[in-house]
């Protein structure tokens, strides 16, 4: 495959960036996308071209490394990671525009790559359980519902790549956030800070300059581990109950 | 993803004698090292194994709680022991500094282990016990694991669970709203604990978010996009050597940076990117723990390597990593490939049944497909190198075999296999484009694991006082073969409940005398850091440094992966010694030393791998038996299983840094067991 690639450059933090065409031949479809960008780089390093700078780690889909609008849309045209991406969800000859993450609560480093440090700080505010090392009891001693289980264990699947904010309009985080607050909120375990900790979370989302959510949905359809819209409900349900708590 | 699935059929013993070896025949790397003195104190107290642990604790000396904030730890690495030690040592009101290299520390690569954690609970009421854990790991380790350490990690494999269910962390449940447990492979006993196929990231996001709530109430500061490029030794006014901080690169800005500590902790994970295709994430390296092995740290067993059978074959030159797929896959695929070599690029379903081998049920008619990790991969690369692979050429070979489920569609109906494999189905699609409901899954070996590591004792301290390893960093558990949902167990069991009781025993002799980066150590360590960068990105040679790797990758795949010999080593050892001179002299970094750049962080791990593989080369030589994952070609029965040589080779082999261009130093730790007894396996 020959592909025409359009992508963000941007030396630093500090600078402004540009969108620089690139040509590239002998893509295979077998490729993934991150390996096509290899293939690139090691042509640039070979013309004495700085290489583009992206994240990526475990290239499984797992780690939440990776990120990269690819024309327009958050991981692309597939519902998964960006590095689980492959060159056969493209046609000989495209042009394909990339992008890093578009938020103003994720500011560029270099080229492709994002500052995300927001989402650990929303993380410090409540997202855990305050259980020191040695303190639980005999896990039995916890029963929980097969169903509230399942629940908490399918929107603790989200692996924080960011992707819910890159598409969303508002540049929200309020999938990643409520995602969190249902994982915690079904347990039994998440009871006793369930009130502080939406309140706490919400706090520093906002203060981190992440925007409101509208309903839009942009985030759900983008969201490689199909995170559903309702934990966005839950999220603003556990909200109103802790305000009405006096929080 | 990383497997937890166990080595199938581990009960099957043989009672036979240990083979005895001809004494002439185990010097084949006595001109590439120097004997050293035997490390002889683990610091393992004596008496019952039981009581061990115990005894370790109440002798452990106790720090005042308002003494631990004037005692700093840095820790290196987020991954489950890097993450668990940092937030427990936190929570214990240490001054805590964790560093990792990704942008966050909730991508550490425990978060790729699929399958599970094990734990003596017994919930089964199946005749498990700790006792038996032990017994199962130090087997399933081939006997070259330390049975003191084995036994505590059997022990607070318990106390894991509890911890983790008190975080929140969504292990699956039985309809009573009671823990599910799953038996993986040949154990007998249900004894694995799991959140679907995504144990470690669950465990993972559960230890980072302690590790958050420590970051917010003060105790741990946490530097993300910042890589460990140096450890610093230094003596003190009384001349008493002690690890006492890092150097470290601030991977956006590009500054080096001396952070100074009381002790320092190396929890930085595996090294199986040496072989440049592995399942290991891109960024797993070796440079913290071959830096503190440079300083004096003694390397040990370094090439106990855990081969993986079931992986998604590589599909052009391209590749950039390999994918597990769960060797639970086995339970229910065949594996074949065409008897005759022109068949080889048909279309599988064309081959008539007589016109395929299904090698392993023909040569292991008792287990079949069953087989072992190590015979299963090393029989497929047989396959290959007979010219019989398939799927599509690299490098003029085919190296793939097929796993087919045909006969399990037909037998158990579609439905049936899907709801069994549809989420490992639906990967190998995603990744190769062809559907394995229809046309025979391909797989190949791939390196996934490797259980040597740092040398520590009983403490998990190095030979470098003060300065600490754990999880896979450190070599003690697994002896020469890691059993599956074992990783994900040591990982928590080092962090949460075995690291803060010994470090706790070092720091009481602390705060230790200060030391400013005045100090001759310091200067030395961030000089040589300094030197190291410039000169990579001076020498503006030809190649590039991913080109470095790859074919250092190939020299390991090829030498000292699933077959060594005596030949093939020494060949490697040229080879990398050739290729290490000439990346110093020919290897292409662009960019500036002052911003984020990819290449320059890339160079400094190639370079570091460049030694350890020599390194790995050479234990793989010295050590002529063949035991775990280590396959000696030269030691194997008639019948060309492993054959493992106690009487020679019963011992932990320790390497010390000789000095550039010198050989290392071999330190023999002698293995002892009082509370199992040593048995050579068969599978036949």
């Amino acid at each position: 495959m020959k592909l025409t690639l359009k992508i963000w450059r941007q030396p630093n933090a500090a600078s402004t960036g540009a969108m620089h065409t690139y040509e590239l031949d002998g893509v295979s479809p077998d490729m993934s996308f991150l390996e096509m960008l290899d293939v690139l780089n090691e042509d640039l390093n070979a013309k004495g071209e700085e290489p583009i700078a992206f994240d990526s780690d475990c290239r499984e889909g797992i780690c939440g490394m990776c990120g990269l609008m690819i024309n327009g849309q958050a991981h692309g045209p597939e519902v998964t990671t960006t590095c689980q991406l492959h060159m056969r969800s493209f046609e000989d000859g495209d042009e394909i525009v990339i992008e890093p993450w578009r938020a103003d609560a994720f500011p560029v480093l270099k080229d492709l790559c994002v500052d995300r440090g927001a989402f650990d700080r929303i993380i410090q505010q409540g997202g855990y359980i305050s259980v020191n090392t040695g303190s639980a009891p005999e896990a039995h001693s916890i029963q929980v519902p097969k169903d509230a289980a399942d629940r908490a264990f399918d929107v603790a699947t989200c692996i924080g790549c960011g992707a819910c904010v890159a598409a969303c309009p508002n540049g929200s985080a309020s999938l990643f956030m409520g995602a969190k607050i249902t994982h915690l909120g079904e347990l039994p375990q998440g009871q006793a800070e369930r009130d502080s900790r939406v309140v706490n979370m919400v706090g520093q989302h906002d203060h981190e300059g992440f925007g409101g959510c509208t309903n839009i949905g942009e985030c759900t359809a983008a969201c490689p581990k199909e995170i559903p819209l309702d934990v966005i409900s839950q999220l603003n349900r556990d909200l109103r109950t802790a305000l009405r708590h006096g929080h | 993803m990383t497997d937890s699935h166990s080595e199938f059929s581990s009960d099957v013993d043989s009672h036979a004698d240990a083979p005895t070896i001809d004494p002439d025949l185990i010097d084949d790397a006595v001109d590439y090292f120097i004997p050293g003195e035997p490390l002889v104190d683990t610091k393992a107290p004596s008496g019952p194994i039981a009581d061990r642990w115990s005894t370790r604790k109440f002798e452990a000396k106790l720090v005042n709680p308002a003494n631990r904030r004037k005692l700093s730890i840095i820790i290196v690495g987020t991954g489950l022991a890097g993450a668990s030690a940092a937030a427990t040592l936190g929570e214990a009101g240490y001054n805590v500094k964790s560093f990792c290299y990704q942008d966050s520390p909730r991508r550490a690569h425990s978060i790729a282990a699929q399958g599970g954690i094990n734990a003596a609970k017994n919930y089964k009421e199946d005749g498990d016990s700790v006792h038996r854990l032990f017994y199962d790991t130090v087997k399933g380790g081939d006997y070259r694991s330390r049975e003191s350490n084995v036994y505590r990690l059997a022990e607070v494999s318990t106390n894991i669970i509890d911890q983790c269910v008190a975080q929140g962390v969504p292990f699956a449940r039985e309809y009573g709203g009671l823990l599910d447990n799953r038996s993986f492979g040949g154990v007998q006993v249900s004894r694995t604990f799991y959140a679907r196929g995504q144990t470690g990231q669950q465990l993972l996001i559960g230890a980072y978010q302690a590790l958050e709530r420590q970051v917010a109430a003060g105790t741990v500061t946490t530097y993300a996009r910042h890589e460990m490029l140096e450890v610093i030794v230094a003596d003190d006014s009384s001349g008493q050597r002690r690890a006492r901080g890092i150097i470290a690169r601030d991977m956006v800005t590009g500054e080096v940076q001396t952070h100074l500590a009381d002790v320092v902790v190396l929890a930085s994970g595996g090294y199986g990117n040496v072989f440049y295709l592995s399942t290991n994430a891109m960024g797993c390296n070796v440079t913290a723990a071959w830096r503190a092995h440079r300083k004096g740290a003694y390397m040990a067993n370094p090439c106990y390597t855990q081969i993986h059978p079931t992986c998604i074959p590589v599909s052009g030159s391209h590749q950039s990593k390999l994918t597990l797929m769960s060797e639970s896959l086995r339970n229910d695929g065949r594996i074949w490939v065409p008897k005759r070599k022109e068949d080889c690029a048909k279309d599988p379903r064309e081959i008539p049944e007589e016109d395929r081998d299904y090698y392993l049920e023909r040569i292991y008619p008792s287990f079949g497909n069953l087989v072992p990790r190590d015979i299963a991969s090393r029989a497929a690369k047989y396959q290959c190198d007979d010219g019989r692979g398939v799927g599509p050429e690299v490098d003029g070979v085919r190296r793939g075999v097929y796993l087919d489920f045909a006969d399990a569609i037909a037998r158990l109906g579609r439905d049936a296999v899907e709801a069994k494999y549809g989420n490992l189905f639906d990967m190998y699609a995603r990744i190769t484009g062809e559907d394995p409901y229809e046309v025979p899954m391909r797989i190949y070996p791939a390196v996934h694991y490797v259980m040597g590591g740092l040398w520590v004792d009983y403490d998990l301290q190095s030979t470098i006082p003060g300065l600490f390893v754990t999880g896979e960093a450190n070599f003690s558990d697994h002896g020469a073969n890691r059993l599956g949902a074992s990783a994900l167990m040591q990982g928590l069991a080092d962090g949460y409940f075995v690291l803060p009781h010994t470090i706790r025993d070092y720091l009481a002799d602390g705060p230790f005398e200060k030391i400013d980066e005045s100090h001759p150590a310091v200067v030395e360590a961030r000089t040589s850091v300094e030197e190291r960068i410039n000169h990579f990105l001076t020498v503006n040679g030809t190649r590039s440094v991913d080109s470095y790797h790859r074919e250092l990758g190939n020299i390991m795949w090829e030498y000292c992966g699933m077959e060594r010999t005596e030949d093939g080593l020494k060949k490697a050892i040229d080879l990398i010694r050739t290729l290490k001179d000439d990346f110093y002299r020919n290897v292409k970094v662009l960019g500036t030393a002052d911003s984020l750049n990819q290449s320059l962080e890339k160079a400094g791990r190639v370079a570091d791998f460049l030694e350890l593989g020599e390194l790995m080369c050479i234990d793989a030589l010295n050590r002529r038996e063949s035991c775990g994952g280590h396959f000696r070609a030269e030691s194997q029965t008639e019948d060309g299983e492993a054959l493992r040589h106690d009487d020679a080779f019963a011992y932990v082999a320790a390497w010390e840094w000789g000095g550039e261009g010198e050989k290392p130093i071999l330190h023999k730790e002698d293995l002892v067991y009082t509370a199992i007894e040593m048995k050579q396996r068969s599978y036949k």
